[in-house]
């Protein structure tokens, strides 16, 4: 079974070289991009030879830049702020509805339970659209628009479905013998709950947390329609960015690598909850 | 699976039993039916005649919006535009995803390395994700666009192009998108049963049969997931898309949702919009009741294997 032929390992190693220079490739550019004057990106050819300058990265932290028709100002760290605000918020906000309801649907099977169960997993492929466009004239109604509280409701969308769904997974796969024994011992419900059901599908939370924060962090629609520009993250505020600088690529570029920069340590830091999440726990990885 | 038992917790908690449930998963509930209230409102609209510039001129015409696209180019194109969008994404990441996942099946140092590493577009988000191609794919500098020229494309433009517009957010999608497939299908190979493989070994059966005989069979249900998953979301596609170009040149892009969007907010007629998300949310919610129900199949049985 494991009598590789060496041509079928020259293959292998070059089909796995191409497939990784296909997906690094791209973030590898952006990054190189980061470190150049516009100058040295506009040369022709092109070429990874250059000083690097974090001139591009001053600008956007100190929020002033500097083009060829003067100073232009720039909150960029103030959609980096926003983003990291928003998707935080959400998260907690999330566990903090979705944990207790998750339990409820699997531990405490009541009528009703597995259709609203299903319902809520549907929103998480409804549209976004659908309900954004008329939510902008209830917004402007309620006072809602462009607030933090506002998005971060809306966010839920996002947030409330993948927590209760990965986190009610792990809940069923906690034996309730478990909680009985603890309960007959004389514990009442909330200890119960907090003692012994939480910890056990810690796991379970720790995956639904990270991957709803990455998707509230990636998320672009939302934002564009219900914030202006003092409340949107960074997705949207790159690609105003790109418009507001003409030119300054440079910047532009380092501008990614700060909004990726976050998602990427978080995705390697808990890789392992990542697969989990991801499948939305139907694949134990 | 383990249905709570009646008779364990002590009489005290009877009343409280019964409302528990509905207190626990209440605030969840309050949050969304929020959202259904928008939903509704969207359907009112998609059975009027609403454009925001004309607010006098509002009434209902009960279908006329939807009437309206049999006879209307642009919707057949959207349409069209979004269905050859889903298409070629999916197919193409499918084939892309099995084929590194097989690649990476065994549980080596260095494959585990590269699956974490693949992992990084996906991290990305799809409009940043839009952005990072387009400065790649820039006319003036893009490293793309020079490196097509030395392929002989010369004017290759990439996104700019009528002809390889379609093209260029494709590959964006795909580059974004493969990493969850390949995920996925490798946690799915991995978590196959070794002994029809072993047995398979044992009796010199070449390697190209047990892929179809054994391998496709078994990964079936983890593909039919990841695809039925990604065809919805690719339907919806928004954010590539609109980054990229916003739905031009023309009306080569006008997916479901970016036409909407446009409808809503440059030409101002909402109940164009409303009913085209109608039209694309009634798709999404039959496939997505089929991708429920056979990811809840597929959950039960690896808990059952595993």
């Amino acid at each position: 079974m494991d009598t590789v032929s060496p041509i079928e390992r020259i293959l292998r190693g070059i089909a796995l070289t191409l497939i990784c220079l296909f997906f690094m490739f791209p973030i590898v550019w952006i990054f190189l991009m980061s470190f150049q004057t516009n100058e040295t990106i506009l040369r022709v050819p092109p070429s990874v030879v250059f000083s690097p300058t974090l001139e591009n990265y001053t600008a956007l932290i100190t929020g002033r830049l500097e083009t060829q028709a003067g100073t232009l100002d720039i909150n960029f760290m103030g959609n980096l702020w926003n983003s990291l605000f928003l998707s935080t918020t959400s998260v907690a906000v999330g566990l903090l509805l979705g944990v207790p309801a998750a339990y409820a649907f699997a531990r405490l099977k009541f009528r009703g339970s597995e259709d609203i169960a299903f319902t809520l997993l549907s929103f998480r492929f409804a549209p976004p659209l659908l309900v954004l466009l008329p939510l902008t004239i209830y917004f402007q109604q309620l006072g809602l628009a462009n607030t933090y509280g506002g998005l971060i409701w809306v966010y839920q969308l996002i947030v409330l479905p993948l927590i209760l769904w990965i986190v009610r997974g792990y809940f069923e796969d906690i034996p309730a013998d478990i909680e009985y024994a603890y309960r007959i011992a004389g514990h009442d419900f909330w200890s119960t709950f907090r003692r012994i059901a939480l910890p056990l599908a810690g796991p379970g939370i720790a995956a639904a947390g990270l991957l709803s924060f990455i998707f509230a962090w990636n998320n672009f629609v939302f934002a564009l329609v219900l914030a202006s520009a003092d409340k949107q993250p960074v997705t949207v505020g790159a690609l105003a960015f790109v418009t507001a600088s003409g030119i300054q690529y440079g910047q532009v570029a380092a501008g990614i690598v700060l909004s990726i920069a976050p998602t990427f340590a978080l995705a390697l830091y808990a890789q392992r909850y990542l697969v989990e999440g991801l499948s939305l726990g139907a694949v134990k990885g | 699976m383990t249905n709570a038992d009646p008779d364990l917790p002590r009489r005290r908690f009877r009343v409280s039993r019964k409302v528990l449930p509905y207190l626990l998963s209440l605030p969840a509930l309050l949050t969304c039916i929020g959202i259904l209230v928008p939903f509704f409102t969207a359907v009112i609209y998609s059975l009027q005649r609403y454009r925001l510039s004309q607010p006098w001129a509002r009434e209902f015409n009960w279908g006329a919006n939807y009437a309206n696209f049999m006879t209307d180019p642009a919707f057949w194109n959207t349409l069209k535009v979004s269905l050859t969008y889903a298409f070629w994404a999916v197919t193409v990441q499918l084939l892309l995803g099995l084929g590194i996942a097989l690649l990476l099946q065994k549980r080596t140092r260095m494959n585990n390395f590269i699956s974490i590493m693949l992992l990084m577009p996906l991290m990305t988000a799809p409009a940043l994700a839009a952005l990072m191609w387009k400065l790649m794919t820039n006319p003036g500098f893009g490293i793309l666009s020079y490196l097509a020229g030395l392929v002989g494309l010369e004017n290759f433009n990439w996104a700019s192009d009528p002809q390889t517009a379609m093209l260029t957010v494709v590959i964006v999608d795909v580059w974004v998108y493969t990493p969850f497939i390949m995920i996925l299908l490798l946690a799915g190979l991995r978590s196959l049963p070794p002994q029809p493989f072993e047995a398979a070994a044992l009796d010199g059966v070449p390697r190209l049969f047990v892929f179809w005989r054994i391998t496709l069979p078994m990964l079936t249900p983890f593909l039919l997931t990841a695809t039925l998953f990604r065809v919805i979301e690719s339907i919806q596609q928004f954010d590539i898309i609109y980054a990229m170009t916003q739905g031009g040149p023309g009306d080569k892009l006008t997916v479901f949702q970016v036409e909407a969007y446009l409808n809503f907010f440059q030409s101002t007629n909402v109940g164009r919009s409303a009913a085209l998300l109608m039209i694309l949310w009634a798709i999404t919610y039959v496939l997505s009741n089929i991708f429920i129900k056979n990811w809840l199949r597929l959950r039960e049985k690896q808990r059952n294997t595993a």
